[in-house]
């Protein structure tokens, strides 16, 4: 079964292909079953590897598949490979699982789309490129999906492009997430240039085995965090996610919720022998960052009106969660996160998404309200999502939570103080959205009304089962979702076990500190937090007993990106400008003034130039014209 | 004649393959010109047989090249001016083997695919000359021969830009012309200063590349000073900043079939001089000049990609995009590693498709718009979907996406040069963010967008056009997803050459990576 890997992107492959060459004569909804047909098709093909390494003893659990030789060089030798292990196939699992789930959500949100067969293709290019970046074996065939999925983004977030804003998102996701490539690929030479090869379990090996210089360890690492942080949206590059909301919801549940975003924390966690490597203060730097990141991007959700920026900004926080697990050595916490994270997320994405298509594209919170009436089933599973989300227990997010923010008191207390302030306003803003959206008066009848005169549809409706089915799957999925790694005993930690042969080496040892030893005070603490935000909100915004704190300056993110975009726009521009202009002056202008200047010396330039040319032109060619002819004559054809 | 075409071709071909990949055209060129006017057909039809033929011949040249051998194969050699130590000396390795090729499938392609408007015959006679010449450079292994062939080339693309280029053809033709010929003297100079002073080390008067190089050794100053002389003509052929102004001008105003040949083959005759008569000839003063070349480099990556941002004429973007590619080829030229080295010439060949590509297709927009200024086109990508995928799929092995083309020759320069030439390429990485930069938003703007009422007409891709860009495309794509059949031959040859320049200078290439890969097999 495990030589059966390549088939897990393959199938995505084999569908963009068909879609490509006869997505036209499918039309809809032929090609988005088709593509859906894949991805899922793909996913139970994971699932037999799963079930084939979960067959074999921990140490057992890694298996190589060599597709052919891609980029061999000397030293270079970059196979086309996949290494099938327990990190693999947990990625490859959930973002099959997952993506076919929304696939399937694409098939009635897309409906009635002039381009549905355009969207499912990109939407399967996509799984491909994210099944490459997880199932890669060396760091290239990583990068390779990397690119790709960035590719993907910038089609989809830019899909209906005819709109500015649409074009604007996409190219900027895309030259955003270049900065962060550039990182990626230093880290690649140096890493070549330390250790001779791009394979992980070569790199790994030789950080394992002390082969790896302190300061290149550290270089390497901090390189790789460089390109986390363009595809993970952490500060300072994560400007271009709220912007990608511009895509069509089903792309921001997958791309930029559950999948793509996540696929930094994968790449450290890959790294992470190299990471246990390096100087000590490189993990705090990327503990640092997460912090910084979840509490900020936090403050910001807490003022957004727009139901999909919540939730993108939210995402940017979460991901600050899983970066903060990065660098406090809490590998297995920050994939457990990024599991429950994508269930819940995802839910409350296509849960946007279905009160988006039921109000018809109304994006605005102040306009809905009071939902749940006519949404029952969205209405229903989101505040699920909202419970797992705001670190309810039982529900998945809990549990993932309160395990980063463990690990995080045992490496450095006032980090776990800034994750503790961002779950309180997680909860917080979380609740404020479930009330805006699904509770308290109907905002939207005025809006209903308006419209009134063409008859009763453009009330807000319950989606169709194809969008609806989903949000169930995945509300149970984020309600048991964290039974993978409870902390109750040992034998709880399933997912501890069966990641650990990838991390185990790299993974911080908590077990003798205080905070392990007080779990249960940290977790009692985490559901007073929770409690607290949720009624703080409830407070606010169902009972009316406080006035809403929404600065203007919390709405607009703080202003850094206006500020980016400013600096950009006018210096940054300004001095492009400026090369340019620089170029066609100074550095032609030279070359035309020596021009002119010999002209004008030799009047006979000045006369004939153009005559003095063609006629030198001519002789060259005469000339050579008699000399091959003299040589073909002489017989040494 | 062709008795077992392979063992045959090794090292002297029975059947002078070599020459006759000039010589045909050569013979196609004049044959267009004699022919009559009032016969366009007969005159088209011979242009595509003579430029088939040799397009034929380069493939089974590809066929027959005996990968894992770095030495020069299908070696033909006759004297020519015995007195002066003139020969026809021709051969091909792994370093020239593609450019044959693509020089080889690109002129077809062009005088197929690309319509010259007027005065087809005079058109083709010319084009049929150019490709001689390029394909007598790439072969030459004679100092003269080659010069010869250098500077033959500059005659038709002269007259091809002055005689069927845009408004401001004649400006830039002149400045092509004057330009490239002052380069083109330094080099004469040079080559025959080092015939003269090799001399002495070989005991008789010799133009011969594989002669001198092997035989001769020049004292550390006069190789230096004889190495400068090729390499500002190289320079300015390449162009390497700040020598790159003509470039714009020249690829601006040239008819779309100029600018694919151009950007396809004619600039790779500065960055393969540099390689063959460069590094080959003059390995002490070339590891000498490294820092001088590889900041050029770096610096023309940036300032090309920066410069390129700010263009307003689609077709001077993508002339400044060349300046930037250019100048990773000549650092991958300059870091002398394996890897460096083998993506550079990968990479000549790389943006030779795909910056042929994107010239053509800018040429399409110009039949369709008569514009070439991006503030003038909007919106294309919903009236002519086909044409914006495919000029998406180009675009992007421009931007360097893995999987396709460009990024396995940039991405072997970078990891190649990283190791001799760490912090230049560290800098020059940053413009794979700014390549990205300049033609995503190029691309916005001519092809995002509601179109206004001027290109809500655009005409969808016909199917001739199609079928050439779908040549391109499947050359992105082959070489991006499997470059190891070319890999395998050009790196050989490479090799080689930096055994020779390891032996003639102080420069050690690092051979720690290479053990690792060894062990690893």
């Amino acid at each position: 079964m495990l030589d059966l890997a390549w088939l897990i992107p393959a199938l995505p492959l084999a569908g963009f292909l068909l879609i490509l060459l006869f997505g036209r004569r499918m039309g809809e909804p032929g090609a988005g079953v088709l593509a859906t047909f894949m991805t899922a098709a793909a996913f139970v093909v994971t699932a037999g590897t799963y079930f084939d390494l979960l067959s074999r003893t921990a140490e057992e659990r890694h298996h190589t598949v060599t597709l052919f030789s891609w980029i061999p060089v000397g030293g270079l030798q970059v196979d086309l490979a996949f290494l099938v292990d327990p990190l693999s196939v947990t990625m490859a699992l959930f973002v099959t699982g997952i993506g076919s789930l929304i696939h399937l959500y694409a098939i009635g949100y897309m409906h009635g789309d002039p381009k549905f067969p355009k969207f499912f293709l990109y939407l399967n290019l996509f799984v491909f490129s994210m099944l490459m970046l997880v199932l890669g074996e060396n760091l290239l065939v990583t990068f390779l999906g990397w690119e790709g999925v960035g590719a993907c983004s910038y089609f989809l977030i830019s899909f209906w492009h005819d709109r500015d804003s649409a074009a604007t998102a996409g190219k900027k996701a895309f030259v955003t997430n270049r900065v962060g490539d550039w990182g990626m690929m230093v880290a690649m030479f140096m890493a070549f240039a330390a250790v001779g090869t791009l394979s992980y379990e070569g790199i790994n090996h030789a950080a394992h085995s002390g082969e790896i210089a302190q300061v290149t360890a550290t270089g390497i690492a901090l390189m790789l965090f460089v390109g986390a942080c363009g595809k993970s949206a952490q500060l300072p590059l994560y400007i271009w996610l709220p912007d990608a909301m511009e895509g069509p919801t089903p792309v921001s549940a997958l791309i930029h919720a559950a999948t793509m975003v996540t696929s930094g924390v994968f790449l450290m966690t890959r790294m992470a022998p190299v990471l246990a490597e390096t100087y000590s203060w490189a993990p705090d730097v990327i503990a640092t960052v997460g912090a910084l990141t979840a509490l900020f991007a936090a403050t910001i959700a807490v003022a957004q009106t727009d139901i999909k920026k919540v939730l993108a900004y939210s995402t940017v926080s979460q991901l600050g969660f899983m970066f903060l697990a990065v660098g406090s050595g809490a590998y297995v916490a920050a994939i457990f996160h990024m599991v429950t994270h994508a269930f819940f997320k995802a839910l409350l994405f296509l849960g946007s998404g279905s009160v988006i298509h039921g109000m018809h594209h109304e994006q605005d919170m102040r306009r809905m309200g009071a939902l749940r009436k006519v949404m029952p089933i969205t209405g229903f599973t989101f505040i699920i999502g909202w419970l797992a989300i705001a670190g309810v227990p039982p529900f998945a997010g809990f549990w993932s939570k309160d395990e980063i923010l463990l690990y995080a008191f045992a490496n450095n207390r006032a980090l776990y103080l800034v994750g503790v302030v961002t779950a309180l306003l997680t909860a917080y803003y979380m609740t404020r959205q479930v009330i805006m959206v699904f509770f308290g008066e109907a905002r939207w009848h005025d809006h209903a009304e308006e419209h009134g005169a063409h008859g009763d549809s453009h009330a807000p409706h319950e989606s169709p089962w194809t969008m609806t089915l989903p949000l169930v799957v995945l509300a149970g999925l984020s309600v048991v979702g964290g039974a993978i790694q409870l902390p109750f005993t040992k034998g709880t930690h399933f997912l501890e076990h069966w990641l650990g042969p990838v991390v185990h080496e790299a993974e911080a040892d908590i077990h003798k500190t205080w905070a392990y030893e007080n779990k249960w005070l940290l977790l009692g603490l985490a559901v007073i937090i929770a409690a607290t935000g949720i009624g703080a909100s409830v407070a606010v915004y169902a009972k009316g007993k406080a006035r809403p704190v929404e600065p203007r300056i919390l709405a607009d993110g703080w202003r850094y990106d206006a500020a980016i975009a400013g600096l950009v726009g006018g210096p940054g521009r300004a001095a492009f400008q400026g090369i340019a202009d620089i170029d066609a002056r100074i550095v032609d202008g030279a070359v035309n003034g020596v021009g002119t200047e010999v002209r004008s010396v030799s009047g006979l330039l000045r006369r004939a130039q153009n005559g003095f040319i063609r006629s030198y032109a001519a002789i060259i060619s005469i000339g050579v014209v008699v000399m091959l002819a003299w040589f073909v004559l002489r017989g040494v054809l | 004649m062709l008795v077992s075409a392979a063992e045959a071709g090794l090292h002297s071909a029975s059947f002078p393959v070599l020459t006759a990949l000039i010589v045909v055209p050569v013979i196609g060129s004049l044959l267009v010109a004699l022919l009559s006017d009032r016969r366009p057909e007969w005159v088209k039809l011979t242009a595509v047989v003579m430029s088939v033929v040799t397009a034929g011949m380069s493939i089974w040249l590809l066929s027959a090249f005996s990968a894992h051998e770095g030495g020069f194969q299908f070696v033909s050699r006759h004297d020519w001016i015995g007195a002066w130590g003139i020969s026809w000396h021709l051969g091909v390795d792994g370093i020239s083997l593609f450019l044959v090729v693509l020089t080889g499938i690109l002129f077809p392609l062009v005088i197929l695919g690309v319509d010259p408007h007027h005065d087809e015959k005079r058109y083709l006679a010319w084009l049929l000359l150019l490709e001689a010449g390029v394909m007598g450079s790439f072969l030459s292994l004679d100092l003269f021969l080659f010069f010869i062939f250098f500077e033959i080339v500059l005659v038709p693309m002269y007259f091809l830009i002055g005689g069927w280029g845009y408004d401001k053809r004649v400006y830039a033709a002149t400045k092509f012309f004057l330009y490239t010929m002052f380069g083109s003297a330094f080099m004469l100079v040079g080559i025959i200063a080092t015939a003269a002073l090799a001399r002495r080390d070989i005991g008789y008067l010799t133009f011969d590349l594989v002669t001198i190089a092997e035989r001769s050794s020049f004292a550390a100053s006069t190789g230096r000073w004889l190495f400068l002389s090729f390499a500002i003509a190289f320079a300015v052929k390449v162009p390497l900043f700040p020598l790159h102004t003509w470039l714009p001008d020249a690829h601006t105003q040239a008819p779309t079939g100029g600018s694919v040949i151009l950007a396809g083959v004619l600039l790779k005759l500065g960055t393969y001089g540099f390689l063959r008569f460069g590094l080959y000839l003059f390995p002490e003063a070339a590891v000498w000049a490294k820092p001088l070349f590889l900041t050029l480099a770096t610096i023309g990556v940036i300032w090309g990609a920066i410069a390129a941002t700010m263009q307003t004429d689609l077709k001077r973007l993508v002339a400044y995009s060349s300046v930037a590619h250019l100048g990773f080829i000549v650092l991958g030229t300059f870091a002398i590693t394996s890897q460096s080295l083998t993506g550079s010439v990968m990479q000549m060949v790389n943006h030779g498709v795909s910056t042929g590509a994107l010239f053509l297709m800018v040429g399409m927009i110009y039949e369709r718009r008569h514009t070439r200024e991006i503030a003038e086109l909007r919106g294309i990508q919903k009236v002519a979907p086909i044409f914006a995928a495919a000029f998406m799929v180009v675009m992007l092995s421009s931007i360097g996406v893995p999987g396709l083309n460009g990024f396995v020759g940039e991405f072997l320069v970078l990891i190649g040069s990283f190791e001799t030439a760490r912090w230049w390429t560290v800098v020059a990485a940053t413009g794979v963010i700014l390549a990205a930069l300049y033609l995503l938003w190029a691309y916005q703007r001519v092809f995002h967008g509601e179109p206004d009422e001027a290109n809500s007409a655009f005409p969808e891709i016909t199917l001739r056009e199609g079928a050439l860009v779908l040549c391109f495309i499947g050359l992105i794509g082959f070489t991006g997803i499997y470059p190891k059949p070319m890999l395998e031959r050009i790196e050989p040859s490479v090799d080689r050459l930096i055994e020779h320049v390891e032996k003639h200078s102080d420069h050690r290439a690092p051979e720690h990576a290479s053990d690792h890969g060894k062990e690893g097999e």
